[in-house]
């Protein structure tokens, strides 16, 4: 389902008709069908997403407004998650805890991606030199745990939800520049983009209009795994402190504070560990099962 | 061979370089003036400027970074911005409970993956190994410190078998090898169990594989009992992706102990640096990161070289066509 197939009009009927099906109102149905993974994963995460964009409307109570009378009441009607320490209701920070870790995983996934691409292409297509360094960069960039490189880098840049997310898009960018700069080092070499050189098209051209789109597909799969990763890193960062401070209701963090009330009021480490759970195996199960469906072997020509 | 690994213990040394040159800089970029968190209620600008200068924070960052490159090389990490104590011993008298723990659990997660990936291999129709798949999977989105506050809440707490945290020295006046084993199998658990449903998954894979080759097919002809065939012919193939894996989940060590070591409060390295960082104590975390680094490097060597061991098809040398 690459973009670089061309149809000549009046082509072989099976062409027509795959063009008339894409079209047609039920693509969408039918999609689900042959790839049953892919869909339910994809809707899981569809309603966390609702959740999250619709969280000021869904939240029963304010996440951040601290209520002394009513603290660390336990799961009850009125509280479906009870309350912490701050008498905040904890189903409601919660729901906006899943908005903040989906803001993670979009930005930081889009930190890595956006560098690491680019880093892939540049090295890849132009070789030498600046290859050879932008590849050492990224080996000594991999010699280090990620977890603890996005700990200093967030503690160095100050701790606080969003240099939480730029530490983790940074720890990202090196599988992403990787995976480029392979695609690119095996798609300089196909005769189309010789072909592309030889009638003088310019390098940026041919990197955009050629390369990237063919490397759209794998690099989805890797994107979910990552944004995956991506979620649960920041929620190790604000866990240990240097992430989300208070009263930003981050997954991470409340489980951190709930850690101090473990013997008596559990549930308010257990509400937001299983919400983080649910979204970082969506997108991993996502990734898989996309990669299984968009496999090149699988594809009925 | 040789060539090779100096090569690579070369290479270490302008990584360990760079990536201690970043760290220093970004680190004293950061906002938090270790003179200021250290004087806290004394902190008039005069008491500030004094404590700069005697720490040496009012030098240039080229000079103060050549000043400690150049300690390094004497041995002398320079000394904690909290308690005036050496850097290296500040380490070195955590680096031991560290050392138990990481140890432990490599071990566990190890001997945990090989049984559970091996039987999963052997009894391939049964249901272990979609469980092995499917736990390695929930393993990968739990996250590990979550993970390790289930086993506080189930064993510490609920069931009362184990401590909350804590530790008990192995040697010395105080030394009581029980306690110390009963304050150490939660953290144990909650370090290797999440690396253990990879690997597990992994070497059950690497050796279904291997199994489907000719030479296994030869081996079944034969007569040999599947047992024989998977430990005496099929392992030592199949460990091969292991082995890169192993070195490194050795990194994992480090990353993990950060966590574990906070929720346990093992003192150990991972929580001395921890502390350090929201203390702004810059030399121990420098220390810290300098060690991490040159730590894991080495255990990435040695996984090569063990690879290398294993797979004769395998040469770092060059050949002359």
């Amino acid at each position: 389902m690459s973009s670089a197939r061309v149809i000549s009009a009046g082509e072989a009927p099976e062409a027509e008709r795959g063009l008339r099906q894409a079209q047609s109102r039920f693509w969408l149905l039918r999609m689900a069908r042959k790839y049953p993974l892919v869909a339910i994963f994809l809707s899981i995460l569809g309603l966390l997403l609702l959740v999250a964009v619709f969280a000021p409307v869904l939240a029963p109570y304010s996440p951040t407004k601290t209520h002394s009378a009513q603290t660390l009441e336990s799961p009850s009607g009125s509280h479906w998650l009870g309350t912490d320490q701050l008498g905040r209701d904890s189903l409601s920070r919660v729901i906006y805890g899943v908005q903040v870790s989906l803001e993670v995983a979009v930005i930081a996934v889009a930190i890595g991606v956006g560098a690491g691409i680019t880093l892939g292409l540049i090295a890849g297509y132009s070789g030498g030199l600046i290859d050879e360094i932008l590849s050492r960069y990224v080996d000594a960039q991999l010699a280090f745990p990620p977890l603890l490189l996005a700990i200093a880098i967030s503690s160095a840049l100050g701790p606080s939800l969003f240099h939480a997310m730029i530490a983790v898009g940074i720890t990202g960018v090196p599988r992403f520049m990787r995976f480029t700069r392979g695609q690119v080092l095996r798609a300089r070499e196909l005769d189309y983009v010789t072909a592309g050189i030889a009638i003088g098209a310019s390098r940026r051209r041919i990197l955009l209009r050629h390369i990237l789109p063919n490397i759209a597909d794998p690099l989805i799969v890797v994107g979910s795994l990552a944004a995956g990763g991506a979620i649960l890193a920041e929620a190790a960062l604000s866990f240990l402190g240097v992430g989300a401070q208070p009263p930003t209701p981050d997954l991470g963090s409340m489980i951190n504070i709930a850690r101090d009330y473990l013997q008596n009021q559990a549930w308010l480490a257990v509400g937001p560990g299983v919400a983080i759970f649910l979204i970082a195996w969506s997108f991993a199960n996502l990734g898989d099962a996309l990669r299984d469906a968009l496999d090149p072997r699988l594809r009925e020509r | 061979m040789t060539a090779y690994i100096l090569r690579r213990l070369l290479f270490m040394v302008p990584v360990a370089l760079f990536l201690t040159a970043i760290l220093f800089v970004v680190l004293r970029l950061t906002p938090g003036d270790p003179a200021q968190i250290e004087l806290g209620e004394q902190a008039t600008p005069e008491t500030i400027a004094a404590l700069h200068h005697e720490l040496g924070l009012d030098r240039p960052l080229v000079v103060q970074y050549g000043i400690w490159v150049v300690r390094i090389l004497h041995g002398d990490l320079g000394k904690s911005l909290a308690n005036h104590q050496p850097v290296l011993r500040a380490i070195g008298d955590r680096l031991p409970a560290t050392l138990e723990l990481g140890i432990l659990a490599f071990l566990l997660h190890l001997v945990l993956a090989l049984a559970v990936g091996t039987l999963a291999a052997i009894y391939r129709r049964s249901i272990l190994g979609p469980l092995t798949t499917l736990f390695a999977s929930v393993f990968f989105a739990l996250p590990g410190f979550f993970f390790a506050i289930l086993l506080v809440l189930i064993f510490a707490i609920k069931l009362r078998l184990l401590p909350v945290s804590g530790y008990a020295p192995l040697y010395g006046p105080d030394a009581d090898l029980g306690e110390n084993l009963r304050h150490v199998s939660l953290p144990i658990v909650a370090l290797a169990v999440p690396e253990t449903a990879g690997l597990a998954r992994l070497i059950r894979s690497s050796l279904l594989e291997t199994l489907y080759s000719d030479y296994i097919r030869t081996a079944r002809g034969k007569g040999l009992s599947e047992w024989v065939i998977v430990t005496r012919h099929a392992m030592r193939n199949a460990a091969l992706p292991v082995i890169t894996a192993l070195g490194l989940s050795l990194g994992f060590v480090f990353s993990g102990a950060f966590i574990v070591e906070t929720i346990f409060a093992w003192p150990g390295v991972g929580r001395l640096a921890v502390n350090a960082l929201s203390s702004r104590d810059y030399p121990i975390v420098q220390g810290v990161v300098l060690l991490a680094a040159l730590s894991i490097m080495v255990a990435t060597l040695l996984a090569d070289i063990a690879y290398a061991a294993a797979d004769p098809r395998i040469t770092y040398t060059r050949r002359r066509a």
